[in-house]
């Protein structure tokens, strides 16, 4: 794999191959000493143009666990926001040696210009760009959804039939659209409930049902439902009136969750607003996916990072 | 210096195509054309053979970016009017959305004769519609009007004039001087941080859509001002099948409403927004399959009146950055004559009188600009291009005459080459090459005077 | 054309002899975990613990599982990325003796990569290891307790280990280079 920057394109068999290391990945953190020699030398740039630092430590905890060197670059008060391009921040990262960047960015695409650019030579995984992508997300949520299902026994399986509702700001949502190609082409099916100003306004080029109705997608008896964090911003450009009844139509509330199957898989990548788009209830509850989705990120990104820079860079 | 293409010196083109197909002689002397006819002979002439080339009036582009005043790192008017006659134009109507603005006549005349100093073409300045393109206050339309440079053609371009009171004003206003308002029809709240066309492409890529109701609405609402004020108005670059629809209907209602299409909107659709590269980026944006078949469809029966190419040149970091960051803008002068043979004439939708109509005399009437768009015409100004149609090209950086590579078509082949351009009476460009800036502007100071 | 040098029978009888030798020298089946090395290391393993538990009834519990080296590789910028397998270490390895079962033993670099990986798991008494077939050409200091059969062999010349559970089949084989070119 020379870069990550998008599932959309993933064949299947790529994407079972790095969720079943990524199961490897896990049994390491089991052992007596959690950490790989693998990319001992190799030297991973996280390179964040906006906060995120949950996205970012897990990305860090990945490299270390694999030896590599890391380099934090957040593009706050550097260089950045003085009016350095990415082309010159990238060049100067590729003077100092950086094998690997990770790169987190508000501009869709930037990730994709980066590994084409020539700019760098380093292999690119992209930790979000704009509204488009985040795949190492989608992995780890189809990690965790794959690892409830099967537990053990999950290595080389995909996902095929398992029902997925992702409810919320899917317009805005890079998860959303990771997921959805993820999803599908692991077999699943996914059903995104919004409303209908925080819906893309044409959605018929993806392979997935969309519906206003959050109460008949939950009474549908979905396999996992995954909750996406609304922005409070959202509301002041006429999304939607305001949070207490964003709350009262789109959020899991305790009603809504209780009406779910015991064996529901709730999700939330994360961070939660509780009591707006999920009530603590459902985020605590025992189908809630919420912290191994945390720990299961780890997980992904050493595999996505091995994937990335193990091999010979001219050979793949 | 070069003699053979000194001062006094008349031009014998044997063996020209007419576009309406007749083969013919061309006499050009003293800045006319002096005979049209066979077997033509003329002592003393440069001879150009013009077996299987296309003689087309000299093209005129209603829309063009020069950059000069300011923004002298993208384009110059030198530049730019060598990047002109390179593409077979004769005259281009410079943009107001210069620093300083066009909107001074001491600006305008400023451009004006910067243009004749470089002497490739006729530049013709716009003027701003509104003092510092901001939109607020109307600027000295009249002053520019009644200034050496004549202005007649007014746009804020790049930025519409939206608050549907000050356009109404304008296009009021300009009647004093048979003016046109050139819009550029874009809502501004409905397209804040748009980023490309909206649809299921920009839905995927996770790109704030620019939707075509955005452009369609302001058309709408400003050719129902236009009608009820009876002003003309001119529509730059449509780009949507509804606006083609809208204007379409105004048409029809009588409205004195005219239109211009780009070649990039004539080729290019919104999938190549796919791999990120921002010389793709441009305002309005590239849109589907189904809105170019409508632009053509409206070029070929009337509703749009004119090609012009809106070439806007940005410097390399300008395009070589992130999509979000980059410029919205296209060169286009050097290309445009062969996009539109390969969109429309290879499709069969118009013939070379056609393009004599829509990048050539239409587009001077519009603009009300003398001395070109007259075809070719014994008597007539000597501006005229020699076009090849049947040679073939990679187009590449090579093929760019002005200062910026900010062009979509790099590396694509396109049909077509111009092989001359002459500008009152004198070649631009000969052998498909540019003639030298001093021996152009040594005939530009001889003929302006 | 391949020449086989063990056939099935050939390979049981070496892995029972393997089996006697590592029961001689841990002096019984105690604390005693087998190792394989993906992918055919890992069958020798089973087969050798299973003939343990065969041939000394006392031994109940002998433990046997997998131990990937993928990432711990000295060659892996050199190589296409490799896939790694599974590892399943049985327990705890702390105070036992490991035996780390491979088909070929050539380089070393292997056997380098697994007990690297050994130690992140754990700490052993004594770490042995037993092979199929050994080679020579190694690289590192290294060499096997207990061996099939030694094999001389060139450089150019491949060593196919084929095994039932994987391949199918069952033989080594040995083919390419001079020795054949000149048969």
């Amino acid at each position: 794999m020379r870069h990550l920057l998008s599932t959309k394109g993933m064949s299947r068999d790529e994407a079972i191959l790095l969720l079943d290391i990524a199961e490897d990945m896990a049994d390491v953190a089991n052992r007596e000493v959690k950490k790989l020699p693998t990319l001992r030398g190799k030297t991973v740039v996280n390179l964040f143009f906006e906060d995120s630092t949950r996205t970012r430590i897990s990305f860090e905890a990945a490299a270390k666990r694999l030896s590599a060197d890391v380099i934090n670059f957040s593009a706050k008060g550097s260089s950045v926001s003085k009016g350095e391009s990415l082309k010159d921040t990238a060049q100067t990262l590729a003077a100092m040696g950086a094998d690997g960047v990770v790169i987190r960015h508000p501009a869709s695409g930037a990730p994709h210009v980066l590994a084409e650019s020539g700019w760098i030579d380093a292999g690119i995984i992209n930790a979000g760009d704009g509204t488009h992508e985040h795949p190492t997300q989608a992995l780890l949520d189809a990690f965790t959804i794959r690892r409830r299902l099967h537990r053990g026994a999950a290595r080389g399986k995909g996902l095929d039939g398992v029902t997925v509702t992702i409810v919320g700001d899917v317009l805005h949502s890079r998860v959303a659209r990771s997921n959805l190609w993820l999803l599908t082409t692991l077999g699943a099916h996914v059903t995104f409930i919004a409303p209908p100003t925080l819906l893309p306004m044409d959605m018929s080029g993806w392979p997935a049902e969309a519906g206003f109705d959050l109460d008949a997608a939950i009474d549908a008896g979905p396999d996992v439902v995954m909750m996406l964090r609304i922005q409070q911003e959202r509301m002041n450009a006429a999304f939607f009136p305001n949070s207490r009844e964003y709350s009262r139509r789109w959020g899991l509330d305790d009603e809504r969750f209780g009406r779910l199957a015991p064996t529901t898989i709730v999700m939330h990548p994360g961070p939660m607003n509780r009591g707006l788009e999920i009530s603590s209830a459902a985020a605590d509850s025992a189908g809630s996916t919420v912290r191994e989705q945390v720990a299961n990120g780890v997980s992904v990104r050493m595999a996505a990072l091995y994937l990335l820079l193990s091999g010979d860079r001219e050979d793949s | 210096m070069s003699s053979d293409n000194a001062a006094s010196t008349p031009y014998l083109i044997r063996g020209a195509t007419l576009p309406d197909g007749t083969r013919t002689d061309l006499v050009l002397a003293d800045g006319r054309i002096a005979e049209i006819g066979s077997g033509l002979s003329r002592a003393g002439a440069s001879v150009v053979d013009a077996a299987g080339l296309i003689a087309l009036p000299g093209l005129v582009d209603l829309h063009t970016h020069l950059r000069e005043p300011g923004g002298e790192q993208s384009e110059t008017i030198l530049s730019g009017s060598q990047a002109a006659a390179v593409g077979g134009f004769t005259s281009v109507f410079a943009m107001a959305n210069t620093s300083p603005v066009q909107d001074t006549a001491g600006v305008v005349d400023q451009v004006l004769a910067l243009g004749e100093q470089a002497g490739y073409v006729t530049v013709q300045p716009i003027g701003a519609v509104t003092v510092g393109l901001a939109g607020e206050r109307l600027a000295e339309l009249g002053a520019m009007a009644t200034s050496r440079a004549r202005v007649r053609v007014f746009s804020d371009d790049g930025f519409c004039v939206s608050d549907p009171l000050l356009m109404r004003r304008a296009l009021e206003y300009v009647k004093a001087f048979d003016g046109v308002v050139a819009q550029h029809s874009q809502e501004p709240r409905l397209t804040e941080k748009a980023q490309m066309n909206e649809g299921a492409l920009s839905s995927e890529l996770g790109m704030v859509g620019w939707p075509a109701v955005a452009e369609e609405s302001i058309i709408a609402r400003d050719v129902l001002l236009a009608e009820h004020v009876g002003s003309r108005l001119h529509v730059c670059h449509v780009s949507t099948a509804g606006s083609v629809d809208v204007i379409r209907w105004a048409k029809a209602r009588g409205i004195q409403v005219t239109a211009e299409a780009t070649p990039h909107h004539l080729m290019l659709t919104e999938d190549l927004v796919v791999g990120y590269d921002a010389r793709f980026k441009v305002n309005p944006p590239l849109r589907r399959r189904e809105d170019v078949e409508a632009l053509r469809a409206g070029l070929a029966d009337g509703t749009i009146d004119i090609v012009a190419t809106d070439h806007a040149p940005h410097p390399i970091e300008a395009k070589d950055c992130e999509w979000d960051a980059a410029a919205n803008g296209m060169v286009g002068l050097e290309s445009a004559l062969s996009v539109v043979h390969a969109s429309v004439i290879d499709t069969g939708l118009l013939d070379w009188n056609d393009i004599a109509r829509v990048l050539s005399s239409t587009p001077a009437r519009i603009g009300r600009l003398a001395g070109q768009g007259q075809g070719l015409l014994v008597g007539g100004p000597a501006e005229l291009t020699l076009y090849d149609p049947a040679a073939s090209r990679v187009f590449g950086r090579g093929s760019l005459a002005g200062k910026s590579a900010n062009s979509p078509y790099l590396e694509m082949t396109l049909p077509g080459r111009v092989q001359a351009t002459f500008h009152r009476g004198y070649a631009t460009v000969l052998d498909g090459a540019l003639r030298p800036a001093a021996e152009i502007a040594a005939q530009g100071v001889r003929t302006h005077g | 054309m391949a020449r086989i040098v063990l056939n099935q029978a050939d390979i049981t009888r070496a892995l029972t002899r393997i089996s006697h030798e590592i029961l001689e020298s841990n002096r019984g089946a105690e604390n005693l975990v087998i190792l394989g090395i993906p992918t055919r290391g890992v069958v020798l393993a089973r087969r050798i613990a299973e003939t343990i538990a065969r041939i000394e009834p006392t031994a109940t519990d002998v433990r046997v599982g997998s131990l990937d080296v993928t990432m711990y590789r000295d060659d892996l910028g050199q190589t296409r990325t490799r896939t790694p397998t599974r590892t399943q270490v049985p327990g705890s390895i702390d105070g036992v003796t490991v035996v780390l079962v491979d088909d070929v033993l050539y380089s070393g670099r292997t056997i380098r990569s697994a007990l690297d990986a050994l130690g992140d798991h754990g700490r052993p008494t004594i770490v042995r290891l037993a092979v199929l077939v050994d080679r020579g050409h190694r690289e590192l200091p290294i060499r096997a307790d207990f061996v099939g059969k030694n094999l001389p062999s060139s450089t150019e010349e491949r060593i196919n280990v084929h095994l039932l559970e994987v391949d199918g089949d069952e033989f080594v084989s040995i083919d390419g280079g001079a020795a054949e070119d000149a048969s």
